[in-house]
């Protein structure tokens, strides 16, 4: 039969306190573990806010490249990259692939000569089901060395006090480099001439099972015209997505994909540092645009160009950037899958439906 | 579904104490991941989706064993409110234990993810993209994580009041290994 509590006349308070103890203790590890204690962490949410400009992000938007237009095409791969990756987007063939290009701005109005750095995203899908997701830019090395100097970087930039950005710079000597980039690099009036690099270093594995580290650029096939600042500022707000269209409709647009492999040594836990000239590297394909979609309600719209989905034959490797680009940018398509009614397209067909 | 046994079978035991470490696990994984942008993410994400996965066929053959071999009786002498409690908190956790799996799988699928899990395993999506069952389910995965947890912890702080308040054997009847002097379940 049941035992009856030791003794009812008087509280157990040992027991109790044993007992809130335990419920003390799991909720103070979770709390802590959710990140509740601890006001400093670096999280997603942090990250993505300090994109926001000024006036508080574009709704219904990726919070960063968020003005962008959107392709289809494929990706023809030459067979080459099977030395490097048993991925089966290596091999020999002709895969779908889906992107998007985009300026590297939290702002979908701001005019093309206002924003320095480009971007591709990119999705091939293979046969046997695997997608390879990329977001590349067109700078040859990152800004900053690490996820914490990112987010240091986008508050020194949105900064009341104008010596911010002189003292991030003091704190990051690796951001003089791109501070040189971006003033010395000559601008292009297309999409079409830029080159996209992957910046970020991830592990190849080869069908043998060795492992390569590698980074990997977009290179244009088109011809590149320099053009200054002004000249672009001159040719319209919107230029490159006009421009872009025109071009794609007249003929497909090239690029060439190049694998670098790193040499023992080489700093592949830091985008900031490019790899010295001479490396190995691998022509492994062709991505050919064919044609430009609709960015509104587009195909490209509910893709997040998460750099970590990645097929088998690809790992993320010692560089710290792509996981913290993942966890960003899946704030970054929470947040604007909730707005949906903030994206422009529905705004319109809303009042339209009304009229 | 009860019997008159006085503790659970071995093979529900083994499943209860396999289930409670994923479960706490995985509930400390997901607001660990929401909260970090360490590279630890990525992992983290990955194990977060094997788990529930394995939660998800572990909870199903669970509910089948519960229903096959059903559940030692509580102790007669137990006040109404706290019997009603012990039922419907175990609806609730059988409710998420297989819910929250799904849950998380259909609001990859709504997000156009693909769902692949450790050793290469790739799951089809179980519904088409949209934005606003990817909101919707990402929401509800959200609020119940947190009602799970407190669940688990009201649950881990009631089995603690029977094994050292009541001691009535309710404890015992799911501890991990039969307890020699347990007082109810030795009768």
């Amino acid at each position: 039969m049941p035992v009856l509590p030791r003794s009812p006349s008087r509280p157990p308070f040992g027991s109790l306190a044993v007992i809130a103890l335990v419920v003390a203790a799991g909720a103070g590890a979770f709390a802590y573990t959710a990140g509740w204690l601890s006001p400093g962490r670096l999280t997603p949410t942090r990250i993505v806010d300090s994109l926001a400009p000024k006036g508080g992000p574009a709704l219904g938007y990726r919070r960063n490249h968020a003005k962008g237009i959107c392709f289809t095409g494929v990706f023809e791969s030459n067979g080459n990259g099977t030395q490097l990756s048993r991925a089966q987007v290596f091999a020999a063939g002709r895969y779908p692939a889906l992107g998007r290009l985009n300026l590297g701005t939290p702002d979908p109005k701001a005019p093309d000569a206002t924003v320095r750095v480009r971007g591709m995203g990119l999705q091939l899908s293979t046969p046997d089901g695997e997608v390879w997701r990329a977001a590349m830019i067109d700078p040859p090395f990152f800004p900053v060395a690490t996820p914490t100097g990112f987010y240091e970087l986008q508050m020194a930039a949105h900064s009341d006090d104008p010596n911010a950005i002189p003292a991030f710079a003091a704190g990051h000597p690796e951001f003089a480099a791109f501070g040189a980039w971006a003033k010395s690099a000559p601008w292009t009036a297309s999409y079409a001439e830029d080159p996209f690099n992957s910046l970020n270093a991830f592990v190849f594995v080869d069908g043998g099972g060795a492992e390569h580290v590698v980074r990997w650029s977009l290179l244009p096939q088109a011809e590149v015209v320099p053009i200054t600042e002004d000249a672009l500022a001159k040719l319209g707000p919107d230029h490159l997505e006009a421009e872009i269209a025109t071009r794609v409709a007249a003929a497909p647009q090239r690029w060439t994909m190049i694998v670098t492999v790193a040499d023992p040594g080489d700093p592949t836990s830091d985008p900031s540092k490019a790899w010295p000239a001479g490396r190995r590297t691998v022509e492994v394909g062709t991505l050919v645009v064919d044609k430009i979609e609709a960015e509104r309600d587009g195909p490209c719209r509910d893709i997040n160009f998460d750099p970590t989905i990645l097929p088998d034959g690809i790992r993320v490797s010692d560089d710290p950037f792509p996981a913290a680009r993942s966890a960003a940018y899946a704030r970054s398509y929470d947040l604007r899958t909730a707005e949906v009614k903030d994206y422009p397209y529905h705004l319109q067909s809303a009042a339209g439906g009304e009229k | 579904m009860t019997r008159g046994v006085e503790t659970f079978t071995v093979l529900q035991r083994l499943l209860h104490w396999l289930m409670a470490v994923a479960i706490i696990a995985m509930l400390f994984i997901g607001v660990g991941m929401l909260s970090t942008v360490m590279p630890k993410y990525v992992p983290l994400l990955a194990t977060h989706k094997t788990l529930g996965i394995a939660i998800l066929v572990l909870a199903l053959l669970r509910l089948v064993v519960r229903l096959r071999c059903g559940a030692p009786a509580l102790p007669a002498d137990l006040p109404l409110p706290m019997k009603l409690a012990a039922h419907l908190s175990h609806y609730a956790l059988y409710a998420l234990m297989i819910a929250m799996p799904l849950i998380g799988w259909a609001m990859m699928s709504a997000g156009a993810y693909p769902v692949v899990l450790y050793g290469g395993i790739r799951l089809p999506a179980i519904l088409p993209q949209s934005d606003e069952l990817h909101t919707l389910l990402w929401n509800a995965h959200s609020w119940l994580a947190f009602a799970f947890f407190a669940l688990v912890v009201t649950h881990v702080a009631a089995a603690l009041f029977h094994a050292l308040v009541r001691r009535d054997g309710v404890f015992e009847s799911m501890a991990p290994v039969p307890s020699r002097d347990a007082p109810a379940a030795a009768k």
